[in-house]
């Protein structure tokens, strides 16, 4: 066993890369439940980004255009989801689930004949000066330029929400969708669009696994990342700041258990393994124990079908 | 005057029901018109065409005399014409500011928003703070955010749905005040009521409805309300009636009941006391929203308290629930008929059980006895005149008032010795409201203690013995019904919430 | 233009009917899937629905497999259905899966090599254990402390299969296996195994107990006042409160019972068709058994139905496999289309479709 052989300034440089798919499909699905829509199909949309982005980029050498049609095929997927609970109102939780499954199965098909191939290399940012300066350089400013898209699509879901006109109708479909209704809004429009917003950002977050994190395709290479995407939003409160906070202290222990089983820690591989999963138990049960305030921040419209009878 | 709004043979039809027919009437500028009609008349359906809610089968509508068709509420509102709603088109977690920006076209900057605000409510006596979170105002407060959305978009018409059914009678004539004031400035007002002494004393003209039809147009200043009335309900109403009776002993007493909110908007009950009689009826006031479900929850045993602050006839009970207070005939009709009374889409007999397995012996060792709880369905069906195809149709089918009928008749047959009822003829029409207060006296006459929670006044007064009010969570000593007068009921319930202006004056 | 009007009764014979839509739509839908991948969809079809139970060469191999792979999926999708229709979402069913068979092998395991009679019992008991323990995780949570069940009880997923892979290259490692992974085969110690009851028929105790589960949940739900009590709380959560329903109670029950459930199905697996504890021991029955639950309108003769469809197009798709070079994820797809159709087609029971005529305004 060596710890010396972790390198802090390297391990928070790589937090930030094992967060941002989480990240990505994490302030989607805020959006998402913001307009008061459940959506339990993260992990499908960010598999079936994950391929998408992950064949084209092969095909075409170009990881950018990679991560276009990562965001279109996440968006597209989600837009089923959006048909069947917004228009033929089928419960969110059993059509989320089903967008899963379906993800599951419909990438595992499309990736067939990419399993072991590597993907194009993405150029990481390389800024003059910054990059070079010691500690702050290798931390910041030597990242893909997906990790800064990443934070910026946190400030941009932050300031839109809170500031513009279309984050205040937003979040008034999520609180009541029959006040919303009354007041003349088209609540299945916006909720569309959420939902497809949520689906094209799960894409990216998918993509980013296949050609940045890991890079490679392999069938169900997502491993829960959707599912742990779903409960930062829960840890979060439906707060944008907090879903980053919340997805760079997930990051965080991945790393860290990912450098501990490479130094070879006398704990067994599965149990470190388990852990990113244990905490995130962890962190749900601390977040939900103050019901009163948990109930407070929760959209009031949350996973409440949506049928204008007037 | 000249004419504002035109409505000529409206028509509208849903499945199985026709909701307007041929609807025709004239409102003038400046005129406070009233749509006179009991619950069911087809009032609301009206509005929301002419609001753009819902598009008319045929008919037009002029506006200004030129053609108005309005496709959504943006395009009426654009028109001059805004609404007050009924069930409040508000957002609880988000400030009045932020609600009344969802409400306008084009809004201000916020901050020039909340000054617009602060001018308005000023100018029409309507205090309210910009910045306050709506979940936490009360009733009357929230339908002052309402009205100043409205009138920040200087209306031509506004249509204000039943909205003195959530104000104090000290509050009430406040907005009568400022209703007046706009008119005098050249508002038209459509003013929905079932209230037939407020559209007396507040309106030029009435249009009454029926059955989805017109059938009177009048000056309601030259009608008394007896005729009002007898032209809205089509027949000529008896009141309820009861037999002259001793009251009996102490049945509930209540002492010092607290109980904290259960969720982040609702209302805590602190320190409430009270006793009913065997034989007795209590009634229970208040403006919505000031602690009637947390009442009703507290008395029924979904919400348990300390066992020594609820008794019945002595024994204390705060600590049992639902079932075990059935158990010894203390039983419940919560307000909510579809989602908490009754299970919208499950069978009436299913809704018979749900609160009969345990008084009429429907399960058996945990079985359940199928055709017992059909026949106790049926039962309720025929002794209160339950208008249905059978004991098998789900709940949601049924209308509202006979629904309410199926659920205060599954108490009443379940002989309790104490019953709680919230709004027993909320939403109701006017012939099954008079069958089951009718019930609910019968029931006082043969000696059960009964408490009736309601926001109608007029309901409380005629079928009450003794009154308090609910205000905020508190509970006003219970005083005689008889002799209260309005004024003293109005200050009971908290006369003008936070109207320190209007106090001075009154 | 098409509009939805709320029907004021759900319709019965929609109920009914939508599931046998969903799968023809699903063939249909299915069919031009398997022509894009460049394969004749009708002899796709017929593959897989058809040739499993009657193609003279290989319906003797793969009739039996209808049941082997009927009993886990009904065992789970009955206790995940009695938690889905009062809005309580065990979907970590897999997880419980995985921990019964772990239990149920080490409580058997723990007296190799002994012949005693009361082995397998015991070991019955360890599973049921064991699934019940690990979805009283999630249920605990829940009522202690608000914690979302479906995210708790999916974590418990990833969680299980780490300590299965653990216990089969550590704990429950077979000493005479060469140091290779996986535990000793079940099957074939007599004190543990799960054998075919009736030679040619995939019966053994596990499918028995599914058809016990059966019976028993529709009893449960038609006749007793806990069944009754399970539908209102998902019909209408504040009217079972009003009724007198403990939620919390309700959740213990229902997450404890399906847990359960899934541990026995688990169990019978390990110590029958799968044999042995190892690192692929979990095999997706847990999630599938979701989609049963649902295409058997949680009624549990409905999954009974579902669960041998289901099996079928397992069965069927491994024939496909075999036979036209498909791949298995398309089966896989295939499922996922399944339950999208019949979501798809749910409003048809509780809605009427109008074709509106053009608004006159």
């Amino acid at each position: 066993m060596d710890l010396s052989s972790i390198n802090p300034v390297f391990l928070i440089a790589s937090l930030m890369v094992a967060a941002t798919p989480i990240l990505l499909a994490a302030i989607g699905e805020m959006v998402v439940e913001k307009a008061g829509v459940l959506n339990l199909g993260v992990e499908g949309m960010m598999i079936t980004g994950a391929v998408c982005g992950f064949i084209i980029a092969v095909e075409t050498g170009s990881p950018a255009l990679g991560f276009v049609c990562a965001a279109l095929g996440g968006a597209v997927l989600s837009l089923l989801f959006g048909v069947l609970t917004q228009y033929l109102m089928s419960n969110q939780v059993a059509t989320g689930l089903g967008l899963t499954l379906f993800g599951l199965g419909l990438s595992a098909l499309m990736g067939q004949g990419y399993v072991g191939i590597k993907a194009p290399p993405v150029p990481r940012l390389d800024l003059p000066v910054l990059s070079d300066l010691p500690v702050v350089g290798p931390i910041l400013f030597s990242h893909d330029a997906m990790v800064y898209l990443s934070v910026a699509l946190v400030a941009a879901v932050w300031a839109v929400l809170k500031y513009s006109r279309a984050g205040l109708i937003l979040r008034a479909v999520g609180e009541n969708h029959d006040a919303a209704h009354a007041l003349g809004y088209k609540v299945i429009r916006i909720r569309l669009l959420a939902i497809m917003f949520g689906g094209a950002c799960a894409g990216l977050g998918g993509a980013y696994l296949s050609l940045i994190r890991v890079p490679q395709w392999t069938e169900g290479m997502t491993a829960g990342a959707g599912w742990i995407a779903l409960a930062i939003v829960v840890f979060a409160s439906w707060k944008a700041g907090r879903v980053l906070l919340g997805a760079y202290l997930f990051g965080g222990i991945t790393v860290l258990q990912l450098n501990l089983q490479a130094a070879g820690v006398a704990i067994p591989v599965e149990y470190l393994s388990m852990s990113p999963y244990l905490i995130t138990i962890l962190v749900l049960v601390i977040m939900s124990a103050d019901r009163s305030r948990a109930a407070l921040n929760a959209p009031g419209s949350l996973g409440r079908v949506f049928h204008a009878t007037s | 005057m000249t004419e504002l709004l035109a409505v000529e043979g409206l028509t509208k039809a849903y499945p199985g029901v026709v909701a307007n027919d041929g609807v025709s009437f004239r409102v003038a500028a400046g005129e406070v018109h009233a749509l006179l009609g009991e619950n069911g008349a087809g009032k609301s359906t009206l509005v929301k065409m002419i609001y753009g809610l819902v598009k008319p089968d045929s008919g037009a509508m002029r506006l200004h005399g030129a053609a108005f068709e309005p496709a959504e509420p943006r395009s009426a509102r654009a028109a001059g014409v805004a609404m007050v709603f009924q069930h409040f088109s508000l957002f609880d977690a988000l400030d009045v500011a932020e609600n009344i920006a969802l409400g306008m076209e084009s809004p201000p900057p916020m901050s020039q928003l909340a000054q617009r605000i602060r001018d308005v409510s000023d100018t029409y006596g309507l205090p309210l703070d910009p910045d306050r979170v709506v979940g936490d105002l009360s009733a009357g407060e929230r339908q002052r955010v309402e009205i100043i959305r409205c009138l920040l978009q200087n209306p031509k018409l506004l249509i204000m749905d039943e909205p003195t059914s959530v104000l104090t009678p000290q509050e009430v004539e406040i907005l009568f005040e400022t209703l007046r004031k706009l008119s005098a400035e050249g508002t038209a007002i459509l003013y929905i009521s079932h209230k037939l002494e407020e559209i007396r004393s507040l309106c030029d003209a009435a249009t009454i409805l029926r059955g989805g039809e017109v059938v009177a147009t009048c000056d309601p200043r030259a009608q008394t309300a007896a005729e009002l009335a007898e032209m809205m309900v089509g027949s000529k109403l008896t009141p309820p009636s009861r037999a002259p009776h001793d009251q009996g002993a102490v049945v509930l007493d209540v002492a010092g009941l607290t109980l904290p909110s259960a969720t982040p908007f609702g209302t805590s009950l602190r320190d409430i006391s009270f006793q009913v009689h065997a034989g007795e009826v209590l009634g229970i006031g208040g403006v919505a929203g000031n602690g009637q479900d947390e009442l009703l929850s507290a008395l029924s045993g979904e919400a348990r308290t300390d066992a020594g602050t609820v008794r019945l006839s002595g024994t204390p009970i705060g600590q049992l629930g639902p079932n075990a207070r059935r158990r010894i005939a203390v039983l419940a009709a919560p307000e909510e008929r579809l989602g908490h009374a009754a299970a919208p889409d499950m069978s009436l007999t299913e809704n018979a059980l749900l609160t009969g397995a345990i008084r009429q012996g429907l399960t058996a060792r945990g079985f359940l006895n199928w055709p017992a709880a059909r026949g106790f369905a049926e039962d309720i069906i025929s002794r209160f005149d339950v208008r249905t195809p059978g004991p098998g149709t789900a709940a949601r089918a049924l209308s509202g008032g006979n629904l309410q009928k199926f659920v205060i008749g599954r108490e009443v047959l379940q002989r309790p010795d104490l019953l709680v009822v919230n709004q027993p003829t909320w939403g109701v029409d006017a012939a099954a409201a008079a069958a089951i207060r009718q019930a609910l006296l019968d029931l006082a006459a043969r000696g059960t203690a009964i408490v009736v929670i309601s926001q109608d006044l007029d309901e409380l007064m005629e079928i009450s013995d003794r009154f308090a009010a609910l205000n905020e969570g508190r509970l006003s000593s219970p005083r005689p019904m008889r002799g209260l007068g309005m004024e003293e009921i109005g200050l009971l319930m908290g006369g003008a919430h936070d109207m320190e202006v209007a106090h001075a004056d009154a | 233009m098409i509009r939805l009007e709320k029907r004021p009764t759900p319709s019965r014979a929609w109920a009914a009917a939508t599931p046998v839509l969903a799968v023809l739509a699903t063939m249909i839908a299915g069919g031009l899937l398997f022509a894009a991948l460049g394969k004749d969809p009708f002899a796709a079809i017929r593959i897989i629905f058809w040739d499993p139970l009657f193609h003279e060469q290989f319906a003797a191999y793969s009739r039996p497999q209808l049941l082997v792979k009927a009993g886990p999926l009904i065992l789970i999708a009955i206790g995940l259905s009695l938690g889905f229709r009062a809005g309580i979402w065990n979907i970590g069913a897999e997880g419980q899966y995985i921990m019964g068979a772990i239990c149920g092998a080490g409580a058997g395991l723990a007296f190799y090599p002994s012949e005693s009679i009361l082995i397998f019992p015991l070991m019955v008991l360890a599973g049921a254990l064991g699934g019940w323990a690990w979805a009283m995780i999630p249920a605990i949570l829940k009522t202690k402390f608000g914690a979302n069940e479906i995210l708790v009880s999916l974590m418990l997923v990833y969680v299980a299969e780490n300590v299965l892979a653990s216990v089969s290259s550590g704990l429950l490692r077979n000493p005479e296996g060469h140091g290779f992974p996986g535990s000793r085969n079940l099957q074939q110690w007599g004190a543990s195994a799960n054998p075919e009851l009736i030679a040619g028929s995939g019966m053994h105790w596990g499918v028995v107990a599914a058809f016990i589960a059966v019976i028993f949940t529709y009893v449960l739900l038609t006749r007793h006042i806990l069944g009754f009590q399970i539908r209102l709380t998902g019909e209408s959560p504040r009217a079972a409160r009003f009724a007198g329903v403990n939620p919390a109670r309700l959740i213990l029950i229902c997450l404890g019972l399906s847990g359960a459930l899934a541990g026995l199905a688990g169990l019978f697996e390990v110590t029958g068709p799968a044999g042995q504890i190892s690192i692929d021991f979990g095999s997706g029955y847990g999630f599938t058994a979701i989609i049963v639950a649902f295409l058997g309108r949680l009624h549990p003769v409905g999954i009974l139905l579902a669960g041998l469809l289901m099996a079928l197009t397992y069965i069927g798709g491994e024939l496909a496999q075999l036979m036209l070079g498909l791949p298995s994820a398309a089966i896989q797809l295939f499922q996922g289309m399944l339950l999208f159709f019949l979501l798809a087609m749910d409003v048809l029971s509780n809605f009427r479709i109008r074709l509106g005529k053009a608004e006159v305004a």
